[in-house]
């Protein structure tokens, strides 16, 4: 498992919206979507499992984001799809310190 | 802490359909425990009928498996009756003695065959149509016997009759009336009914009084015998002549009943720790038979037993659909008519159709419809809403017709299509797909079908089709809500019209006000009502409402259109469809700068330049704002396009300026947010070559003026503009058109078309507010320009640094 990485400020993700996270890993460039609730931050990756839309251009609401392409539902917790959809996108864990976020890659 | 203990005695689908309800608000709050006479968990009473005609099995018509028991905690006791109900220890008492208390009691006990009082009643052969059971002994009886006599010929009586017909049975139904369903049909529907059933085989006796049932050597019945002396072998014989609610344990328990328990507007009895719901309520002196009225009850039953304190039954009209495959037939309100009604008829005997429609005071109290049931949700909708439909009247018979509610093929005819055949085409659904799911996943609603099937949940247009789906899947299960209740989303109970009152006598302008204001369920809602409520705020109070961007859909929010693959979209406006040279190049030149793979000239005379990354787009924006260009709102649900023809300016047909026309119209209604997208065009003569006729307003060029059409939509529900008025000058073109579009953003229901505002109002009341209310027209027109008097390009705005975290990638 590998460290903590600092992301950006908590201020930087509006509220009720998300920031796209650009990272590389295995040689790729892969795109996290980082969402804050109303008093939580969540990340899931950018892709949701129905037909690889943007959740990060997705409106979010309670602990969910609903996908821009066809209104998948996938709860921000787990990445799990709501039901009677299946699919899940992969979290990653996220932690706000004095106001600064960190993910866990 | 110990929860509060919640038993109910009846384990039905009213029963079991609150406590589904109440689990969905208030999962935590109770200790379940529920008891049932029947042997079985929750199963659907209604397809029954199916089970008897052999077409499905029990195991298919089950709701609610003893796996949901489990999961959801409840205590469940199947096969025992409650014998008494004890209010002052407040328990309840099984037959075998055991007692459970309780802390809040729901009575669901149903109802009970009425059978007729007649000697003979009692006798091995003789049984009611209620339960599992019943059909069994009906299954049973058919392979062992041959004559059978259904008494009554109702829904259920009728049903039975053909279910015993398919298995073998001599069948003849026994019937006081003059008709058949006489409580749903007038006489020529009954009658037409009654042959196309003597047609399958079935005999009937009309205006019989039952005097005796006869018992035979066996002991079993034999035979009936009829006041008139005449008498008909029977070795069988239903009672289908009725039910009547049971209430015998309420009222030894000393709870007021009169023919049902008699129970409030929140469902709550004479004790106020006892609520009822189902058949065994009298509810403002009416019991309901049928499942449509008794799941509004237990919504409301559940909301109050949650602690809410919402929601109020007052009441349901209720509509009847008879489920014998292959036989159509529907009939709702006042089908009779009589006094201070009108009638509208189409009797085609021979053709096997029947229709008619009952009217009063402009409005549809009822109707009957016998062979071609298409239209019936239609019908049934404009009843509940009551709308006035003087404007439909000439062609209200002919159903909503168009390509409406027409489904991929042009299908409208449910009950006709095959199963292979698709009925959504935006999402590959078939009629098989969706008639296998709302069986066996015991769906209701259009909403349950289109979260399991995804059917009508993208562009809609075959919602009207999977109603129908519905509707004759389960029949009169199915019930569409009146559109003025209906609730915006799951997130409230309110519907669009309470929403937009609240909004504005409230003085609320921003959504977490709103949201506390009306009680809603979620802490910030979901994405179909912020949106909405959004626009709400905004249009009602546009200048005090602050824009919530976070409740925009992401095309709105980033101002371009989001593709499949994550890119976007950049359509520049370009004024009534003219443009310059300067133009031109500026748009080559930005598309080759940020290198656009496609450059489409689009359906509303401009450039659509595909496949911007979102990161360019402001850079981009900027390069085109340099030139001159402004934003084409080609992505919001706000104004797009006034297309027009060459006119008069060049055309040798021409009658006006239909171009200087277009751009002022565009130019006035620059930054117009409104309910859903919004599509001008203007002509310069009848040819038309603007294409006019479909789209939201059309203005066609005369030689003496203009004339005005609107609610035109060339989309998802192709529909033909209809006339407004016609007008002499530019000036009168952009008031009227103003003003009809003020009206449909102050009134319209987010996501609606002006096309499906129209059909909902009507076009005899939008003419009242426009054409012949000079002094409401002017003041629509004010409050739109007043509106607009602070319009601004929303590129600029992001291009001078508005929200420009939206386009930053953060690296890590």
């Amino acid at each position: 498992m590998s460290d903590w990485k600092q992301v950006c400020t908590l201020e930087d993700i509006p509220r009720l919206g998300s920031r796209v996270v650009r990272h590389e890993e295995d040689g790729g460039v892969i795109d996290i979507a980082i969402f804050r609730t109303q008093g939580e931050v969540f990340a899931l990756r950018n892709k949701c499992p129905h037909k690889g839309g943007p959740l990060s251009e997705g409106i979010v609401h309670g602990k969910q984001v609903t996908c821009p392409l066809h209104g998948w539902k996938l709860y921000l917790e787990t990445g799990e799809a709501v039901a009677p959809d299946v699919g899940c996108a992969r979290r990653y864990p996220v932690k706000v310190e004095d106001g600064v976020v960190f993910i866990q890659f | 802490m110990k929860k509060p203990r919640l038993v109910m005695i009846g384990n039905g689908m009213a029963g079991v359909r609150t406590v589904e309800e109440l689990l969905k608000i208030a999962p935590d709050r109770y200790d379940i425990t529920i008891f049932g006479a029947e042997p079985h968990p929750n199963y659907n009473r209604i397809l029954l009928s199916p089970v008897l005609a052999g077409e499905m099995t029990v195991q298919e018509i089950i709701l609610n498996e003893l796996d949901w028991y489990k999961q959801n905690g409840i205590n469940l006791h199947v096969g025992k009756k409650v014998v008494k109900i004890d209010r002052v220890k407040r328990l309840v008492v099984a037959e075998d003695g055991s007692t459970e208390p309780y802390d809040r009691l729901l009575l669901a006990t149903g109802s009970n065959p009425f059978m007729l009082p007649v000697p003979g009643n009692d006798l091995p052969g003789v049984i009611g149509y209620r339960d599992i059971k019943d059909t069994d002994e009906m299954i049973e009886a058919a392979k062992l016997h041959k004559h059978a006599v259904v008494i009554g010929g109702g829904l259920l009586g009728l049903e039975a009759a053909n279910g015993l017909k398919l298995r073998g049975m001599d069948v003849t139904v026994v019937h006081l009336g003059s008709w058949l369903l006489e409580r749903q049909l007038d006489e020529v529907a009954g009658k037409m009914l009654q042959k196309s059933l003597e047609d399958r085989g079935l005999k009937f006796l009309l205006e019989k009084q039952t005097e005796a049932l006869i018992q035979g050597e066996s002991g079993r019945v034999a035979a009936v015998r009829f006041k008139d002396g005449m008498q008909i072998p029977a070795d069988l014989v239903v009672m289908a002549a009725g039910i009547r609610p049971n209430y015998a344990l309420a009222e030894s328990a000393g709870i007021y009943c009169n023919r049902g328990i008699v129970v409030n507007d929140t469902m709550q009895t004479y004790d106020p720790k006892i609520y009822a719901v189902g058949e065994c309520v009298s509810h403002r002196g009416i019991a309901y038979g049928l499942v449509a009225p008794l799941f509004e009850q237990a919504k409301v039953a559940a909301n109050h037993l949650a602690g809410y304190g919402i929601g109020l039954y007052t009441g349901s009209v209720t509509s009847t659909k008879l489920k014998v495959t292959g036989i159509d037939l529907f009939s709702a309100g006042d089908y009779m008519g009589g006094k201070g009604t009108e009638e509208i008829v189409l009797n085609d005997a021979a053709g096997g159709v029947y229709k008619k429609l009952v009217i009063k005071e402009n409005k549809l109290v009822g109707g009957v419809l016998y062979g071609d049931t298409a239209d019936g949700a239609w019908y049934f909708q404009l009843l509940k809403d009551g709308r006035d439909i003087h404007d439909l009247r000439d062609h209200l018979l002919f159903g909503q017709s168009g390509g409406g509610d027409a489904g991929h093929q042009g299908q409208n005819k449910a009950a006709l299509m095959a199963d292979s055949a698709e009925v959504c085409g935006c999402n590959g659904v078939t009629k098989g797909t969706i008639v296998k799911a709302i069986k066996e996943k015991g769906l209701f609603t259009l909403d349950e079908v289109k979260k399991h099937t995804k059917a009508a949940s993208s562009c809609g247009s075959c919602a009207g089709l999977v109603e129908q789906i519905l509707a004759s899947t389960i029949g009169g299960a199915y019930t569409p809500a009146a559109s003025a209740k209906k609730p915006m989303c799951g997130c409230t109970e309110h519907g669009h019209d309470h929403v937009r009152k609240a909004i504005r006598e409230q003085g609320l302008t921003s959504i977490p006000e709103a949201m506390s204001f009306l009680e809603w369920k979620t802490p910030n809602g979901c994405e179909k009502c912020r949106p909405a409520l959004n626009y709400y705020m905004i249009s009602t109070w546009p200048h005090a409402a602050k824009d919530d961007s976070q409740s925009r859909f992401i095309n709105e929010r980033v101002h371009a259109n989001i593709q499949k693959d994550g890119t976007f979209s950049v359509v520049p406006r370009m004024w009534g469809g003219l443009t310059t040279p300067a133009e031109l190049r500026a748009i080559a030149d930005a598309a080759e700068k940020y290198n656009v793979p496609t450059v489409k000239v689009t359906g509303g005379q401009r450039i659509d330049l595909l496949g911007v990354k979102k990161e360019d787009l402001p850079k981009m924006w900027a390069d085109l704002n340099a030139a001159g260009m402004v934003s084409g709102h080609a992505y919001g649900k706000s104004i797009r396009t006034v297309k027009t023809c060459v006119g008069m300016e060049h055309c040798r047909f021409g009658t006006q300026k239909s171009m200087s026309m277009g751009v002022k119209l565009e130019k006035m209604l620059f930054d117009m947010y409104a309910p859903h997208k919004v599509k001008l065009a203007v002509s310069g003569c009848p040819r038309n070559c603007a294409e006019a006729g479909i789209k939201d307003v059309g203005v066609i060029g005369v030689d003496s003026g203009y004339e005005i059409y609107v609610a035109g939509n060339g989309g998802i529900k192709t529909e033909v503009a209809q006339f407004l008025v016609k007008v002499k000058s530019d000036e009168e073109v952009l008031e009227y058109s103003a003003a009809f579009l003020q009206l449909y953003r102050e009134e319209g229901h987010y996501l609606d078309r002006t096309c499906h505002y129209v059909e909902r109002v009507g076009l005899d009341y939008v003419k009242s507010r426009i054409v012949e209310d000079e002094e409401g027209r002017k003041a629509l027109y004010g409050r739109l320009v007043d509106s607009l008097k602070d319009a601004k390009d929303p590129w600029a705005e992001r291009v001078a640094g508005k929200q420009k975290n939206e386009f930053e990638v953060l690296e890590a």
